[in-house]
């Protein structure tokens, strides 16, 4: 089963992709292991969603699913179980600014 | 017949504005990276049709695209720039020590001889080098650990290393300059550095000829003079004769010595180019009149440039990265306004010409002159 993600239109455009990215997670899937299988399937998305090297969620990014705000949850806690069988995407969203 | 490719870095995007050797008509490609401030765009002496670009954004940080084939297509190469060791600290705005953190590259340096080597100038001022085309960024930590740097400051725009030159007469020897540390120089590739800053005097800090502290805003090298440095501070013009050992004022009769581009012509090494502008807080050019200021004799004597330039209702800024010159003859000058015009001059500075009039604010302007 795919855990599907979409990404904000700039990182589609940076990533060349069209509408959601399907991803085979191996294990639990949580937020770290999605963006795991993200960044390896998409290498130039490092450091765009998170920092290389602490991991920390980007300040202006956010982390919703089923029509919660999942980005302050523990990276390593489980996903939605929706997210993680495919019936919802998670949703990666840059915050609305202006400028 | 020769050709002209311009690369434009705005707060949007990226623009190629291409031309023939006379610079009359001119070819607009972009946005490319539209949405994404480009804090600069610049080929490869070595490779003309090798471009890096500088892609950044408040929401995603820091990428780095590589074109292969002059601008057309791109991909993103490595975007992590770890400093090397412990970050350390340096001043922040109100004294107090603040560590190191990374925001973004400002300015692209490619090697003079190796399309895959380039040096990156970075905020919070560092200066990085990657060896393999970007895909891997390493520091050249020797800057960042001086025993000076734990009293560097920002400027208002950040502590960003913005100018880099490399000697074409010695490849051991590069020059940076760092808002607002100053400039220094390494004379081992960039392992040990110096600051050169003696001769600079400013006002807004502590001790006006402090040995680091200075706002410089840019520096120029004409390759044939490498020795010779030109410094637009963030007041004075400066020009130094001895590698930056030394420097002396050469503001003379700018109507005022705030700027921030400075650049040499390509044929006449004591031909410059500023761009006066009104400061502390305006950042516009005096009495509403964008004049470029050209010196044929290094500085000193300057003859205000105005012939195809807004002279009444003009408040735009130029800024440090957007002024740039072609090798054709004669000499064209480019520069980019945060208005987002860019003018090209096809007569050294003599007449100027809008090639493009509503881009996003510029931000850089790099020229590259083909066969």
């Amino acid at each position: 089963m795919s855990v599907r993600v979409t990404l904000p239109a700039h990182l589609r455009t940076l990533a060349r992709v069209d509408g959601e990215v399907k991803l085979d997670v191996n294990g639990e899937v949580t937020q770290r292991s999605v963006l795991d299988a993200l960044e390896a399937a998409y290498p130039m998305l490092r450091g765009t969603i998170r920092d290389h090297e602490t991991h920390e969620r980007r300040a202006f990014l956010r982390f919703f699913a089923c029509e919660e705000d999942l980005s302050n949850e523990s990276p390593d806690a489980r996903l939605p179980e929706a997210v993680a069988t495919g019936a919802e995407p998670l949703l990666i969203i840059g915050a609305m600014a202006g400028g | 017949m020769s050709r002209v490719r311009v690369l434009v870095g705005t707060r949007k995007g990226a623009f190629v504005l291409t031309s023939d050797g006379k610079r009359e008509s001119w070819d607009v490609s972009g946005p490319h990276f539209g949405g994404w401030e480009i804090y600069h765009v610049k080929a490869s002496p070595a490779d003309p049709n090798r471009i890096y670009a500088s892609q950044s954004s408040g929401w995603f940080g820091q990428v780095i695209q590589r074109s292969s084939d002059g601008g057309r297509t791109w991909e993103p190469v490595g975007n992590k720039f770890a400093y090397d060791g412990p970050t350390g600290t340096h001043l922040w705005y109100d004294n107090t020590p603040h560590p190191w953190e990374f925001a973004r590259v400002w300015h692209l340096e490619p090697s003079l001889t190796d399309p895959d080597t380039v040096y990156a100038g970075v905020e919070d001022a560092a200066l990085f080098r990657s060896s393999d085309g970007g895909q891997n960024w390493q520091e050249l930590p020797g800057l960042r650990t001086h025993p000076t740097a734990s009293v560097w400051q920002p400027g208002a725009g950040g502590m960003c290393l913005h100018t880099i030159l490399l000697d074409p007469s010695d490849p051991q020897r590069i020059y940076v300059a760092i808002s607002a540390a100053g400039a220094f120089r390494s004379d081992d590739a960039g392992k040990t550095w110096k600051p050169i800053n003696r001769g600079l005097r400013s006002e807004q800090i502590p001790n006006p000829t402090a040995e680091v502290g200075h706002c410089v805003h840019r520096l120029a090298m004409h390759p044939s003079r490498p020795g010779v440095l030109f410094m637009q501070k963030h007041w004075d013009v400066m020009r130094s004769d001895d590698g930056g050992e030394s420097w002396r004022e050469t503001s003379g009769n700018l109507p005022t010595d705030f700027g921030f581009p400075i650049d040499v012509h390509a044929h006449e090494p004591e031909t410059i180019y500023v761009v006066p502008i009104k400061s502390d807080s305006e950042h516009y050019p005096p009495e509403g009149k964008l004049r470029v200021y050209r010196s044929r004799t290094g500085g000193n004597e300057w003859e205000a440039l105005t012939k195809g330039l807004p002279q009444r209702d003009c408040y735009v800024n130029v800024l440090r990265d957007a002024m740039a010159v072609d090798s054709l003859d004669p000499c064209g000058v480019y520069f980019g306004t945060t208005g987002g015009q860019v003018y090209v001059s096809a007569n050294s500075g003599d007449s100027w010409a809008p090639i493009v009039r509503d881009l996003p604010s510029v931000v850089a302007v790099e020229v590259q002159t083909l066969p």
